[in-house]
């Protein structure tokens, strides 16, 4: 048991998994509600709060640390809906406003204190998942890795609060001018997951960095969200799609000696350029099948209206060929044999040598988008 | 007193406080303003493997590359905002992220691969200021020249595209090209500041001097020249500061010096300003209007029963709680209000005129 928990692999891996499934369930809503930006903010500034608790502390790692460093995060959500009410300021700018500043006060402070210490921007902008085993602490007599089990509290904390109020962050997101019509306080509950993705942007980041936290929390639910309409598949999706990306991508940092949460979260970003390419709705394939098939149904009309209207003309000789849909209605030669073949095929018309002429089928057809009563002619 | 390294440490900085103030006033207000986060984090696998492949650590290769992958992040952003139900702010996240990650595992791979040259890609994340070498101002004042010569030129175009879209593609710009070109220059602004401030604080060269020069003036072309010379004095300030302090990095004090100018004038901007505002509330509250003064001097007449009742300043200050000279002077200036004496009192005494007391009548009838 011991040697499981701190074998590296395992550490590694379920680190990476439970950062993925915290990140993937506060990201759903994070993407839901097109706070993601937000996030990035969060992640960046904790580092000012990392160093003002340590400088006020001494403490590198521990509930004090990630408290501190949560409230940094908080308050930079905090500043920037500030600084946007007062009007002067767009909302996503005062986001870009505030970060940075934090941040470089950060990135200043630990070159005025902490020279000697072991805080610095590149950990907390990259980590280092690889050394998560490095640290461990003793817990009922096994010994865990303690980024380990601190990113395993903050996941049941997560995953306890989600269940409890599954319900109210789902109206919250979708009809906030219900929910606070129904007393639940939609703006305490955007300050509840402010503060819950504080917190885990904090625990997660000596393992994968804030920038991979960032990743995780957005690629998976925003390739989730391009395959369901439902909030608790979305959920389950974007735990599924984490959890596949943290075993694949330590693998594929394993086999290559690459870095293993950026290669967790290009995992990821692959996810999503398949969920892109191939949903059965969303999907830009799906899009362009759909295109195609709305292209080919109005060509079917067209013909058939065209057929229809000139089917007792004398004229009839001259316009309901194949020849005559080329001219008349703009078709080029391909597109023109396309659509006669499918017609075809479906039904709607009959060919006589170069003569054309509508089925029963086919005329019904012409008639509904006419809107002449069938036999009224 | 300013020694080589500083000197051109200074120019580049300068350059890239012009370029990315001007183009940032465009991101600013076509509520972009995250758009150059997203390039910055994008070009970080453009600059590894640009060493990977040519194994060179010159700024323009490297620089090449960080445009390369930027602009594919652009592209990517656009046809994921157009092509599926994510809006911008999730697009924003997702390039950022999964550009950035791609660029971390390319990172590992060039630091494997070895080599003395590989040392200097991770500084790219928060800029070495010191590391800029004389000989790559001339990429840096080259790529300045294109931006700034490229907003000048099309300056009339972009002016319409970005606060009327509608209206400019009416007249028959190509407006989706112009939006397209802007998104190009922005990550041209990207690209230079990699070096000097680093992928992290990009966003902050952009954003902040436009929105401080927001505050001040209110055209377009004072608003990008405004930018411009913050974004320029910002880059100075902060470059000058790093190099009289030893160990403080040049980037986040450079960040640091914008954020400071933005933040005096979203305070002290006038007419905008925060701390205008309250000041100009707390006068507003001191001073009685002229309507409450007018008033106050109708009911006077009317409960003395007479329409030329002389009225003291100190009586009708004392009355109001406020102060009226500014009031009267108004009333008196418009015709409804005189100056008079009341002897054998000696301050000067203000009574209704003529138009002031009809004033009254009609608006107690």
């Amino acid at each position: 048991m011991t040697e499981l928990l701190t074998g590296v692999a395992f550490s590694v891996v379920a680190t990476g998994m439970l950062v993925g499934w915290s990140a993937a369930w506060l990201g759903t809503f994070l993407v839901l509600r097109s706070t993601a930006m937000i996030t990035d903010a969060i992640s960046h500034s904790i580092l000012l709060g990392i160093v003002v608790t340590w400088w006020w502390s001494g403490q590198t790692s521990g509930p004090l640390l990630i408290l501190g460093a949560a409230l940094a995060g908080v308050a930079t959500v905090f500043l920037s809906d500030a600084l946007a009410r007062t009007r002067l300021v767009k909302d996503d700018a005062a986001i870009g406003l505030v970060f940075p500043a934090l941040f470089a006060l950060g990135v200043l402070l630990i070159n005025l204190l902490a020279r000697d210490v072991h805080i610095d921007q590149h950990t907390v902008l990259l980590g280092e998942i690889g050394f998560v085993w490095l640290d461990v602490t003793t817990v009922a007599g096994v010994a865990v890795p303690t980024s380990l089990l601190w990113m395993a509290v903050v996941t049941l904390i997560n995953g306890v609060v989600m269940m409890l109020l599954f319900k109210e962050f789902q109206l919250a997101t979708f009809d906030p001018g219900l929910a606070a019509a129904l007393g639940f306080a939609p703006a305490g509950l955007a300050a509840l997951l402010t503060s819950l993705t504080s917190v885990t942007a904090v625990a997660a980041f000596d393992a994968v960095g804030v920038v991979l936290f960032l990743a995780f929390a957005i690629i998976p639910p925003a390739a989730a969200y391009l395959l369901t309409d439902r909030l608790w598949r979305m959920l389950l999706y974007a735990t599924f799609m984490a959890s596949v990306a943290s075993v694949l991508g330590y693998v594929i940092a394993a086999a290559w000696d690459l870095n293993i949460a950026g290669s967790m979260a290009a995992v990821a970003a692959a996810q999503f350029l398949l969920a892109w390419l191939l949903s059965p709705q969303q999907g830009l394939l799906a899009q362009r099948l759909m295109r195609r098939r709305e292209r080919d149904q109005h060509a079917q009309e067209a013909m058939a209206v065209h057929l229809c209207q000139h089917e007792d003309d004398p004229e009839a000789e001259v316009e309901n060929v194949v020849g005559a849909l080329r001219s008349h209605l703009g078709w080029r030669d391909a597109t023109a044999r396309r659509v006669v073949a499918q017609g075809l095929e479906s039904g709607l018309v009959t060919r006589d040598g170069e003569r054309l002429a509508l089925t029963p089928l086919g005329r019904a057809l012409a008639q509904r988008i006419l809107g002449t009563p069938t036999g009224a002619r | 007193m300013l020694d080589y390294t500083t000197i051109t440490v200074l120019t580049g900085a300068l350059l890239l406080g012009l370029t990315a103030g001007s183009l940032g006033t465009f991101a600013v207000l076509r509520r972009q303003s995250l758009l150059g986060d997203a390039l910055a984090h994008a070009a970080l696998p453009g600059v590894v493997l640009a060493f990977i492949v040519t194994g060179s650590r010159s700024l323009g290769v490297l620089l090449a590359g960080a445009l390369a992958t930027s602009l594919l992040g652009a592209l990517l952003l656009d046809r994921v905002v157009r092509r599926s139900r994510l809006k911008t702010d999730p697009s924003l996240g997702l390039v950022l992220s999964s550009f950035f990650a791609v660029g971390v595992v390319l990172l590992s791979y060039a630091q494997r691969q070895g080599g003395a040259g590989q040392a200097g890609l991770e500084s790219f994340l928060f800029g070495q200021a010191a590391a800029l070498l004389r000989s790559d101002l001339w990429i840096t004042g080259g790529l300045t020249l294109f931006a700034l010569g490229s907003l000048l030129l099309f300056w009339k175009e972009w002016k319409v595209a970005t606060f009327d879209p509608a209206f400019a593609a009416s007249i028959g710009l190509p407006v989706a090209w112009l939006e397209a070109a802007l998104t190009a220059l922005v990550a041209v602004a990207v690209v230079l500041g990699l070096q000097l401030v680093g992928i992290v604080l990009m966003a902050s060269m952009l954003i902040a001097p436009a929105v401080a020069a927001r505050q001040w003036v209110r055209t377009l072309e004072s608003m990008t020249i405004l930018a411009a010379a913050f974004g320029a004095t910002a880059g100075v300030v902060g470059t000058y500061v790093s190099a009289q302090a030893d160990g403080l990095a040049t980037g986040p004090l450079i960040v640091l010096a914008m954020s400071a100018i933005t933040a005096v004038s979203l305070l002290a901007a006038p007419h905008r300003g925060l701390l205008w505002r309250s000041l100009q509330r707390r006068i507003g509250r001191r001073d009685a209007t002229p309507d409450r003064v007018l008033t106050a001097m109708q009911r006077l007449a009317r409960d003395h029963h007479n329409p030329t009742y002389p009225s003291d300043l100190g009586m009708l200050e004392a009355g109001l709680g406020a102060r009226c000279h500014r009031a009267l002077a108004e009333l008196e200036a418009s015709g409804l209000v005189e100056r008079t004496v009341h002897p054998p009192e000696s301050t000067t005494h203000y009574r209704l005129t003529q138009a002031g007391a009809e004033h009254a009548g009609l608006e107690a009838s």
